[in-house]
């Protein structure tokens, strides 16, 4: 199987995540871009499984997929916080850990 | 043995720091009778040494970090024997003269600043008795938390800024010899096959030239700054000018001499070569710093600064002494270090005296105490003297004797040093002229009293001890020549014989 | 035994400084005391050596061993023969006069417990100098007086002068004992010993330019403690201390030091005429430059101080002849130590009957007032300038012979030297005794205490008699011949003709200064309008400006520059290191901005970079 669409898939999945978190201001748009990069990393390994035969790549997705829930958890919990201390989702306004 | 002495100042630092804040008294006098003990200890461990032929005494040796060969091995040879004999001897003394310096000048508390000193004690016998050098370098960097607290919570108004340029100093030249000390290492590992950080195991090692004068440098460096040599001696005048004069002694006294003492230890026996690939260098460097210091103490304006810079000036001719590797000048070096602890302690002790009096250092503000304290000032120009080597002294032994060793090698450079001494006297007699003598202000009358009996303790024992060893020097020779004679022989350097053999009835 | 002589003294001045005021009721007679037993065991040691004769009467005491390292090893011994006899005799014999007189003279001074203690201290120093049996025991004892002397001579620390003095001598001569120092590290590394007996011994053998450096370093040292010429300024500023001390040590004792040195080493001095022709020109120069400066000063005991330095340029310049001066050298030196203490004793005498003023200018008729004074400085008078049979014209005049045997301008010189001495001492005694009396309001000059004048008198029958004695009846030649030898010089001029002309020169230079002080009335203030060489004489011939303008100017800049130096260029490149590192990490914090999308962008940035220096690296 040629996993070359699947992996240009997760590659342009990644850049759309990664522009996301770059550009965008709401805190939890820029949640789900990383979510969206950490999905198209999972694609690019589950691809690259099939494409080998092996399941290396499937149990690290399946890594993947444990730390990022743990990471929505504990990541949602700040955003709501911050939301509820600052009413704004905005991340620029959460700029205070600076010099 | 040695573990234990270490260990008894350890555990009484700890039972003065659990001690409840109010009960000062008790730490005080709790730290003065840990420090006799540790000082009874140290004189009776050196005893051991006589007859022993320089080689190391009391040794200890358990595995600590066996799989890079460092080990928590200890013992004393005549040099590090008599400089753990001097430092144990002041403690108690700087605890005593120090008695009341804290409340005064402080805002850390009162038994922090004696546990302070006894942890500081702790690490001035490991750094001279660790045989291990990895051990050694350890020491020789955790010596640093105690001194830069003395110095950041009792010192002065620009204590903070003395701390930490103390601090900064030595930090630098440690990680020289931290690298060098790795660079050793691997050497004794290609070497050896197994690496080791054992002192007689790598001073018996043949490293080639080449390698020894890299290694040589970082090791250097940081014995240079910690001595402190011109030109990196700019932080020794600022520590020991805002820290309490108890911790100044200790700073001057002890501290520094963990440089020269280095030098003769460690870099003459395990960098032969280098050594005396070197040597040219260095001297210059030593002469530079007699002058250097002797021109700079006679410019200060404040007693501490002039006693520092002084120092600057005596460390010049121990380094001088050292690397002109004769048996005279060797053995004069060490015995120099052990004087100038002694002598330049009292003379910092004596200034704290006046300090805690007058509430100024500046040389200006003072002037006719010898007429409402004649004692102090008695007390004041014998340190004084002995600081200059007046003969008598034992400071004049050692200084002789380094000047003589240098001679029989390097006659121009003994000629030229000689000239320090009348700059030495310059100094001293002049900060005497200046403080002691003439008609007292209004201020000195008022504020200046006569020494008090508690000083007196202090400081007579240590006028004592440089008079004695003055008469009879031998005491402490004896113990430093095997070890010295070890060392040149180890170099593979000979004295040079007297060019006219005297008949038999001429000696 | 040899060692009590040290041992006495140092034991007064030890009890008398820790003992503290409880021993200020009997601390002055306890300082006699151990003075006199020391001269006493002095006196007991002389008899046992005249028991003994002539090559067995060098006595040495091991003590200890004092230094041993390697191949240098120096014992603590003592050491006493016939030279260290006359000294040991002069010492404890003159100091223990003096410190009688003391007793009067410091009555009422407050710390005269501090001042006996030093006297004493002084004394067992002095006895450790000559008594040493090696060079570095030697230098213990030399700058043991010179510690001493400091003490002594700003002994009135409210003083600011006084202070000053003592610490210019002090480190003046601390310039002499480099030489000292120097000389006994090159005997050390010539002959690998430094005992006394090890150098003589050895020195034939050496080389010759080792022999004469030492000789020169040891004149070096010499210079130093006895005030020669160019070390000689510190004599006259220390004349601020007590008129005894300037009696015991500032005349008889300490600052002949260093002829005693140069006699010692004579093993040296004998094989390097070069180091000995620089000892006679030394000499020679001080003893001129010394007259010199005594012609012009208006304080007596300045006066005195130029006297003294003109003396000990006789002896040093004696001693620089050879075997044929040193005799003679040690001979001036005793007869001086007589007369110069009964000398000084004499104005102390003078001042403390007209409240301590110094200046002449300010005395006048005082013959009537203090009879025994005037009798007893008169006969030191004589003694000086050379008038048989007083002690001066024994020494000299064999000192002046002796220098015409070595070369005609030496001799001259120190012919000039008597006439000059014989010119200001004229003045001296004119100024002082006769004339009309030039008092200020309300002194009453009076004659001084018993404790005072006895000690000036015996050392008056010693400035009269102790010549003669010790020419005929104590054969000071003989005595010492086994120690230094005797040398007869050609004498190009033989005695016969030289004393008739040494006494004319005499009598001309007193007969100038009794006609120009003695006859014509004296103005109270010095005149100002005077000629070069009267003001280079008050100056003390400039040797203070020298120093001040060649060592302490330049000095003085040199010390400000460096302390600049070391605080702006050492401190201040390690500070602006420090500074370099603090700004670029001011700079480097604003990156961290607080906004994450930035951080995300920078991670981003080096993941991309890394990526594609993967990528080049893989290609």
């Amino acid at each position: 199987m040629n996993p070359n669409n699947y992996l240009v898939l997760a590659a342009i999945l990644f850049t759309i995540g990664a522009l996301g978190v770059l550009v965008r201001r709401n805190a939890i748009i820029v949640f789900m871009s990383v979510e969206m990069m950490l999905n198209a990393a999972n694609l690019a390994f589950v691809a690259a499984a099939r494409s080998t035969g092996t399941l290396d790549g499937q149990v690290a997705a399946f890594f993947v997929m444990v730390v990022a829930a743990a990471e929505v958890v504990v990541g949602l919990a700040i955003i709501v916080t911050i939301f509820r201390t600052r009413r704004s989702a905005s991340i620029d306004e959460a700029s205070l850990l600076k010099y | 043995m040695l573990t234990i002495l270490m260990l008894i100042p350890l555990l009484g630092s700890i039972a003065v720091f659990a001690l409840p804040a109010a009960r000062e008294t008790l730490a005080k006098q709790i730290a003065l009778g840990i420090s006799i003990v540790t000082a009874c200890g140290a004189v009776f461990l050196t005893t051991r040494l006589s007859g022993l032929g320089g080689g190391f005494a009391v040794t200890e040796k358990h595995d600590w970090i066996p799989a890079f060969g460092i080990s928590w091995s200890l013992g004393i040879d005549g040099i590090s024997g008599v400089l753990i004999v001097m430092a144990t001897l002041l403690v108690p003394l700087v605890i005593i003269a120090g008695w009341n310096d804290v409340e005064k000048i402080g805002r850390g508390t009162v038994k922090g600043f004696f546990s302070l000193i006894l942890i500081l004690e702790v690490f001035m016998i490991g750094v001279f008795a660790a045989t291990d050098l990895f051990l050694f370098y350890v020491f020789f960097e955790a010596m640093l938390v105690p001194v830069y607290f003395l110095i950041g919570r009792f010192g002065g108004p620009q204590r903070a800024y003395a701390a930490m340029k103390f601090l900064l100093y030595s930090l630098v030249g440690g990680l020289f010899m931290l690298a060098s000390l790795i660079g050793l290492y691997v050497v004794s590992e290609r070497q050896l096959g197994k690496g080791t950080f054992d002192f007689s195991a790598l001073a018996n090692m043949n490293i080639d030239p080449a390698t020894q004068k890299v290694l040589f440098l970082g090791f250097f460096f940081a014995f240079a700054i910690k001595a402190p040599m011109v030109p990196f001696h700019t932080w020794l005048p600022d520590a020991a000018a805002e820290s309490t004069p108890g911790t100044s002694t200790l700073l001057v006294g002890v501290l520094d001499k963990v440089g020269t003492f280095g030098m003769i230890r460690i870099l003459l026996p395990i960098f032969p070569e280098a050594s005396k690939y070197y040597t040219p260098i260095i001297i210059i460097l030593a002469v530079i710093s007699i002058f250097y210091g002797a021109l700079l103490a006679i410019g200060q304006t404040d007693m501490m600064r002039l006693i520092a810079f002084s120092s600057v000036s005596h460390f010049g001719f121990i380094v001088m002494g050292i690397f002109a590797m004769t048996s005279q000048s060797m053995s004069g070096a060490t015995f120099y270090m052990v004087n100038h602890g002694f002598s330049t302690g009292a003379l910092f002790l004596v200034v704290g005296f006046l300090v805690s009096r007058r509430g100024s250092k500046k040389i200006e503000d003072f002037g006719g105490v010898s007429k409402v304290a004649p004692v102090l000032a008695g007390v004041f120009l014998i340190s004084g003297l002995s600081s200059l080597a007046l003969p008598g002294m034992s400071s004049f032994v050692s200084e002789f004797l380094v000047l003589l060793g240098t001679f029989s090698v390097y006659k121009d450079v003994a000629i030229i040093a000689t000239f320090g001494i009348v700059l030495a006297a310059f100094y001293i007699l002049w900060m005497y002229q200046r403080t002691m003598t003439g008609v007292p202000s209004t201020e000195v009358t008022e504020t200046v009293t006569e020494i008090t009996k508690r000083e007196l303790a202090a400081i007579v024992p240590i006028l004592a001890v440089i008079i004695g060893l003055g008469i009879f020097p031998q005491v402490a020779l004896k113990v430093i020549n095997p070890t010295v004679n070890q060392i040149q022989t180890h170099v593979g350097l000979f004295d040079p014989v007297a060019s006219t053999t005297p008949s038999e009835s001429g000696s | 035994m040899t060692a009590a002589l040290i041992g006495l003294p140092l034991f007064g001045a030890a009890t008398l400084l820790l003992g503290g005021r409880r021993t200020n009721a009997w601390g002055h007679f306890f300082a006699v005391a151990m003075s006199a037993s020391s001269f006493f065991v002095g006196i007991f040691l002389f008899i046992q050596m005249l028991g003994r004769s002539g090559e067995e009467r060098a006595v040495g005491q091991y003590l200890f061993d004092w230094i041993s390292v390697g191949r240098f090893h120096v014992p603590f011994g003592l050491h006493i023969d016939q030279l260290s006899m006359v000294f040991v005799l002069l010492i404890t014999g003159v100091g223990t006069l003096i410190h009688v007189y003391s007793i009067g003279y410091m009555e009422h001074d407050p710390n005269r417990r501090r001042f006996f203690a030093y006297l004493n201290l002084f004394v067992a120093a002095m006895l450790l100098l000559v008594l040493a049996d090696n060079y570095l025991l030697l230098y213990v004892g030399w700058e043991g007086v010179g510690l001493a002397s400091y003490l002594l001579i700003s002994f009135y620390q409210h003083k600011p002068s006084a202070a000053a003095a003592g610490k210019k001598a002090f480190i003046v001569n601390r310039v002499g004992d480099v030489g000292l120092s120097i000389a006994v590290m090159l005997m050390f590394v010539t002959f690998g010993t430094v005992t006394f007996e090890g150098v003589a011994a050895g020195a034939p053998q050496a080389a010759p330019s080792h022999v004469t450096w030492i000789g020169l370093a040891l004149l070096l040292a010499a210079c130093g403690k006895s005030a020669q010429f160019p070390l000689q300024s510190w004599l006259l500023d220390a004349m601020e201390g007590p008129t005894p001390v300037s009696a015991l040590i500032h005349a008889a004792t300490m600052v002949t030091a260093g002829v005693y040195l140069i006699t010692r080493a004579h093993a040296i001095f004998d094989l390097s005429s070069t180091a000995r022709t620089a000892v006679v020109t030394i000499g020679a120069i001080t003893l001129l430059l010394g007259a010199f400066i005594g012609t012009a000063k208006d304080d007596i005991k300045k006066g005195l101080a130029g006297s003294t330095m003109s003396q000990i340029g006789y002896m040093i310049l004696a001693a620089g002849l050879g075997p044929a001066g040193y005799v003679f050298a040690i001979f001036h030196l005793l007869t001086h130590g007589l007369f110069k203490a009964g000398l000084f004793l004499g104005a102390g005498s003078v001042m403390h009957g007209m409240n301590d003023d110094v200046n002449m200018r300010h005395y006048g008729a005082l013959r009537t007032a203090m009879k025994i004074t005037y009798a007893t400085f008169g006969l030191g008078y004589l003694a000086i300038i050379g008038v048989p049979p007083f002690s001066g014209f024994w020494s000299k005049d064999e000192i002046i012979h002796a220098a015409f045997g070595q070369n005609i301008y030496i001799g001259l010189a120190t012919l000039l030297g008597a006439g000059v001495t014989a010119f200001y001492m004229t003045r001296m005694m004119a100024m002082t005794f006769f004339g009309e009396a030039r008092w200020e309001k309300g002194i009453h000059p009076h004659e001084s205490p018993a404790t005072m004048t006895a000690p000036m008198l015996i050392l008056a029958l010693g400035s009269a008699f102790g010549g003669l004695l010790l020419v005929f009846v104590g054969d000071i030649e003989g005595w010492l011949e086994p120690i230094v030898g005797i040398g007869h010089s050609d004498h190009a001029v033989s005695n016969t003709i030289l004393i008739p002309v040494t006494l004319l020169v005499v009598l001309v230079g007193a007969g100038y200064g009794w006609m120009t002080y003695g006859r014509r009335p004296v103005p109270v203030v010095a005149p100002e309008n005077v000629s070069l060489l009267t003001r280079a004489a008050r100056a003390d011939a400039y040797g203070d400006a020298l120093n001040e303008a060649v060592f302490m100017r330049p000095g003085q800049y040199l010390t400000r520059a460096l302390v600049w130096f070391d605080s702006k260029a050492i401190d201040g490149t390690i500070g602006g290191l420090s500074a370099a590192i603090g700004g670029l990490s001011a700079r480097g914090r604003k990156l961290q901005n607080g906004y994450a999308r930035s951080y995300a962008l920078t991670m981003l940035g080096g993941a991309v970079l890394i990526a594609f220096v993967l990528l080049l690296v893989r290609l």
